[in-house]
């Protein structure tokens, strides 16, 4: 039987009727059909799916869409600012930080909850955060130059 | 994942109601766990009853000098919570490496004792720590909750509703995660008992359990030193893909000292 939900995704009150076996990355790319939230494994190990519920960086494979009712829901595309892009993700692409983009959103997502309690953050705890986080192209190094980079300039130094 | 009704526990009284009412029900806590067992097809519930909307399952609160910590509380709020950090910073650090940050913004301490996975790690903290599971219907004491693979001492239809932490002076795990899932290849922790010592070891057997030989040891001269010579018997230690047998019984012995030596500020 379908139940139905609203929440806010990306600061607008959105509804939907879902079966309750329909994942929140489903509920949020086939029906919302934002796509920049990836799916990489469906079994919780790679971390593309990241999005933020009410303010904590979630597996959106493993979260049923219901349990989205009356939460405040943020995506990759909630980042940006109209055209201006989000510091995180500026830094991805200043710092060669993706290659071919599939793991990006789930690691600026994740990365994004890290900066916003520590935007001192050092590369230690960047390491230790990103753990959830798989990435088959990069070898991570430029990833957590993005990351510090980014937490330079949201805690105010440079852009 | 098979169709299934979907409920939210108003409370308690609810979530019991409910599980009574149908006995192929599942509690659904973090889903960490159940979730990807469900897709797995491993488990097929009829009904998930949802206990996340309960406020009084979560939170840490001091209680006969201990600590009693609500079954929903998720692992990042343990690793976070000032009087675990006070009180039991052994168990702070531990929750702080379950798995990875989005897992631990979920998952939960009753979900993690409830499945008893054999690498799960708050199972070596309880047994080491004497703590006490609390449930709708009982306490029971950490000695007496572990059976065996995913088989604990709850009864169908028993809700964990809190863990009880005695005061415990001084407790340190250490792990061997693997390198992927960050799970337990072997974890022990060390904790403080009375004069003696508590060792209890996750990730080696078919569930957590304590070691009197590693703890007679510690009895006698509390150093690193003093474990080397410790009978640990491999025959009934997992061995699998991660690791032999062999492998996970030097491990043990090896992570108990690294407790020992942190609590002996050798290390
Ligand atoms: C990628 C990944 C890495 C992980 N790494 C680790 C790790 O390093 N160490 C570790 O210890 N764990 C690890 N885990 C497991 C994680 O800690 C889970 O959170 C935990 O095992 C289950 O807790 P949960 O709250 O998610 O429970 P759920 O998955 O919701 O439930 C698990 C089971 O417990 C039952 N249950 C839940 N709550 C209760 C309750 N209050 N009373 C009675 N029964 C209940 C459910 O019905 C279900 O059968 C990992 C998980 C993932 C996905
Ligand atoms: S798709 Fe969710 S963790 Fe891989
Ligand atoms: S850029 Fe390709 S997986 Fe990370």
């Amino acid at each position: 039987m379908n139940i139905d939900i609203d929440f806010e995704l990306n600061g607008e009150r959105v509804s939907a009727s879902v079966e309750p076996r329909l994942l929140l990355v489903e509920l949020l790319r086939e029906t919302f059909r934002l796509t920049g939230t990836h799916i990489g494994c469906d079994t919780s190990q790679c971390g593309a799916c990241v999005v933020h519920v009410d303010g904590r960086s979630v597996k959106s494979c493993t979260l049923l869409a219901v349990q989205a009712d009356g939460a405040r829901v943020r995506t990759i595309e909630g980042l940006a600012d109209g055209e201006r892009l989000h510091p995180l993700q500026l830094a991805f692409r200043e710092h060669h930080a993706l290659q071919c983009g599939f793991c990006t959103p789930g690691m600026i997502m994740s990365a994004l909850e890290l900066l916003e309690r520590d935007p001192q953050a050092d590369e230690a705890a960047i390491r230790h955060w990103l753990e959830g986080n798989l990435c088959r192209c990069t070898g991570y190094q430029n990833i957590l130059r993005a990351v510090r980079a980014a937490g330079e300039s949201m805690s105010g130094g440079g852009t | 994942m098979l169709p299934f009704d979907y409920q939210r526990a108003q409370d308690l009284d609810d979530a019991e109601r409910r599980l009574a009412d149908d006995e192929n029900a599942l509690l659904l806590a973090g889903g960490m766990t159940l979730l990807p067992t469900m897709k797995m097809r491993l488990a097929m519930p009829s009904t998930l009853i949802d206990l996340n909307g309960i406020a009084a399952l979560r939170g840490v609160r001091t209680h006969a000098d201990g600590l009693e910590i609500g079954a929903m509380t998720t692992h990042a709020a343990v690793a976070a919570d000032p009087l675990v950090r006070d009180h039991l910073p052994g168990l702070a650090e531990l929750a702080a490496r379950i798995g990875d940050p989005q897992v631990r913004n979920r998952g939960t301490l009753g979900g993690s004792l409830a499945n008893s996975d054999p690498a799960a790690d708050y199972p070596a903290a309880v047994l080491a720590c004497n703590a006490t599971i609390v449930t709708r219907r009982r306490e029971i004491p950490a000695d007496e909750f572990f059976f065996d693979l995913f088989e604990t001492a709850l009864e169908p239809g028993e809700i964990v509703t809190a863990v009880r932490f005695p005061p415990v002076a001084r407790a340190a795990y250490a792990k061997f995660a693997n390198p992927a899932s960050r799970y337990a290849l072997a974890g022990v922790m060390v904790a403080a008992d009375g004069d003696g010592w508590r060792v209890a070891v996750t990730g080696a057997g078919s569930c957590a359990f304590r070691h009197a030989g590693l703890e007679a040891a510690l009895a006698r001269e509390f150093t690193p030193a003093a474990l080397d010579g410790v009978e640990i018997d491999a025959r009934a230690f997992n061995d699998d893909l991660h690791a032999s047998a062999d492998y996970r019984a030097a491990l043990v012995r090896a992570m108990a000292q690294r407790a020992v030596a942190r609590l002996s500020g050798s290390a």
